[in-house]
């Protein structure tokens, strides 16, 4: 049996029982296993770790499989996100989205956002993505100084990032 | 907006949320309320190239300067990168940065007003980490001003937000309301009495976190303890707000007060002791540990909370926590101490203000 952080093999089985879901068990390797004994692992990384333990030990997907996953727009691998607790971009809640929904129960019990809205907003994860993609080509266009191509990116983004209609809302005041 | 702070005038105050005043404030020292928020068109903090990261600070820095709110006017803004190392510590002691966003490189920033009620950290875990503090259990006024402040920044910052998801963070358990309400609790007498683990748990099964006085990963010191959500995801603000302030937190005072009473009635005599022995401690020794001194300071606080001290105010005590930490310390004494030095600085600091003997200090 591998780690759940790493390659390495797991050689320490820890069970969790403050979990609030109930006793986890974790498989780790020697490293990782000091890391979280020591609590180095800060309480984001532990809720993370002993949901996608509890995912892969419900048989989902094929951990070696999904690692290899990127994100489009940023190039995180689910094996990065996996290592580090942390998304690389807006838009891995989209790329990535069937892979986080069981560690999104997990943590949350919850997958959508009942409380407060944006008045504005860049509309779709769609349009979130391009927009830092244009971001990159702007940067791009700069360092090959074609300041021309750059000011039109930059208009476009700024007409993207103009108020637009907001989304449904019925929650945003709250006290 | 302000683009220069003075960290020696900084030290010499205690920041409004530290006052000691406010609901339950003989327990709770203060309720914090932050809110995690990225901008729509850069990639999370791990991905950004340090261009990205400079480009994230400077339009933050330039749309915060486009602000006309005359509760932003008092705002400092400053740029952490070239900021020394102390001064920096400083600024983790008073809790308007985070230990990692100190200690970690590249382009990143802070703006907090004078009076210390809020900070925006820019280029944290999450682009914009918004937090405002208040002294005592206070969660409805702090939300109010965490969410003004929140709603400014909307206005001329476009947010990352998800139909479905809501605010989107770098890590999964911030994303939804972006939302972490955290209340601060000292709880001596259920130190004494060890009830904690009890308290832990009966904290685990609904949802909420107890951590040490510094944040994740810290070893609990002076018996302060910090509640918070632990969802963000699938609720109301109100809801999440309403669970720690509404719920647990006058829960753990219920049994704080509790142990209180049962300490006075039947061990009144071991805590006077107690407590006269810290106070004793502090006000003479010659050198001290900022470990050590938390944990007498703890001490006398409940003293004068309970009564059996009364020349003393808790303000004074509140003050000495935070000014006899490291950086504190040092910004006081106009220069960098070694570690002995320190302990012996601190000593007599402590020992100045608890006796009003001039002592070794100034």
């Amino acid at each position: 049996m591998k780690c759940q952080f790493c390659e390495k093999p797991a050689t320490f089985h820890i069970t969790e029982l403050t979990e609030p879901a109930g006793p986890q068990v974790m498989h780790l390797c020697e490293e990782h296993a000091k890391g979280f004994l020591h609590k180095e692992a800060s309480p984001p990384m532990t809720a993370i770790a002993s949901a996608l333990a509890k995912q892969l030990s419900q048989g989902s997907d094929d951990l070696e499989e999904l690692d290899q996953k990127e994100c489009p727009v940023c190039g995180i691998s689910f094996f990065e996100f996996r290592n580090s607790g942390r998304l690389g971009c807006p838009y891995d809640y989209t790329h990535f989205e069937a892979d986080l929904r069981p560690l999104l129960i997990n943590v949350h019990d919850k997958t959508e956002h009942i409380g407060k809205k944006p008045t504005r907003s860049a509309g779709t994860a769609d349009s979130l993505a391009r927009m830092i993609g244009m971001r990159r080509e702007m940067e791009e266009a700069i360092e090959r100084e074609d300041y021309e191509r750059a000011s039109e990116i930059r208009d476009e983004l700024k007409a993207m990032e103009d108020p637009i209609a907001p989304p449904a809302n019925d929650s945003d005041e709250t006290s | 907006m302000k683009r220069e702070a003075d960290f020696d005038e900084l030290a010499r105050y205690t920041g409004e949320w530290m006052r000691g005043e406010g609901p339950e404030s003989d327990i709770v020292i203060s309720t914090r309320i932050r809110l995690a928020r990225n901008l729509a068109d850069f990639p999370f903090i791990r991905r950004c190239s340090d261009e990205d990261r400079l480009s994230i600070e400077r339009t933050v820095r330039a749309r915060m300067e486009s602000l006309t709110d005359q509760h932003w006017e008092a705002a400092q803004y400053v740029d952490l990168e070239p900021l020394s190392e102390i001064d920096r510590q400083l600024l983790v002691e008073r809790q308007l940065i985070s230990r990692e966003i100190a200690e970690s490189n590249g382009s990143r920033a802070v703006a907090f007003d004078a009076a210390e009620g809020y900070s925006v950290m820019v280029n944290e875990e999450d682009h914009l980490r918004i937090q405002v503090m208040k002294s005592g259990l206070d969660v409805k006024n702090t939300w109010e001003q965490v969410n003004r402040i929140d709603n400014m920044l909307e206005e001329v910052i476009l947010y990352a937000f998800h139909p479905r998801y809501g605010y989107l963070t770098a890590c999964p358990t911030n994303v939804g309301t972006g939302l972490r309400v955290s209340v601060m609790l000292h709880l001596p007498a259920l130190v004494i009495t060890e009830q904690m683990d009890r308290v832990f748990r009966s904290m685990q099964r609904i949802n909420v976190t107890v951590r040490g006085l510094y944040g994740e990963g810290s070893q609990y010191t002076g018996d302060f303890y910090q509640v918070s959500n632990q969802v963000t995801l699938g609720h109301t603000e109100a809801d999440l707000l309403a669970l720690v302030g509404d719920e647990v937190a006058p829960k753990i005072i219920e049994y704080e007060r509790k142990a209180r009473e049962a300490l006075l009635k039947n061990n009144r005599d071991d805590l006077h002791d107690e407590v006269s022995r810290a106070m004793g401690i502090l006000s003479t020794a010659r050198k001290i540990s900022s470990e050590e001194t938390m944990h007498h300071l703890s001490k006398i606080r409940l003293g004068i909370s309970m009564g059996l001290i009364d020349q003393l105010d808790v303000k004074v005590i509140n003050q000495l926590f935070l000014q006899s930490q490291s950086a504190h310390l040092q910004k006081l004494q106009g220069r960098i101490l070694g570690t002995a030095e320190r302990h012996a600085r601190r000593a007599s600091f402590l020992q100045h203000h608890l006796t009003g003997k001039e002592g070794l200090w100034n």
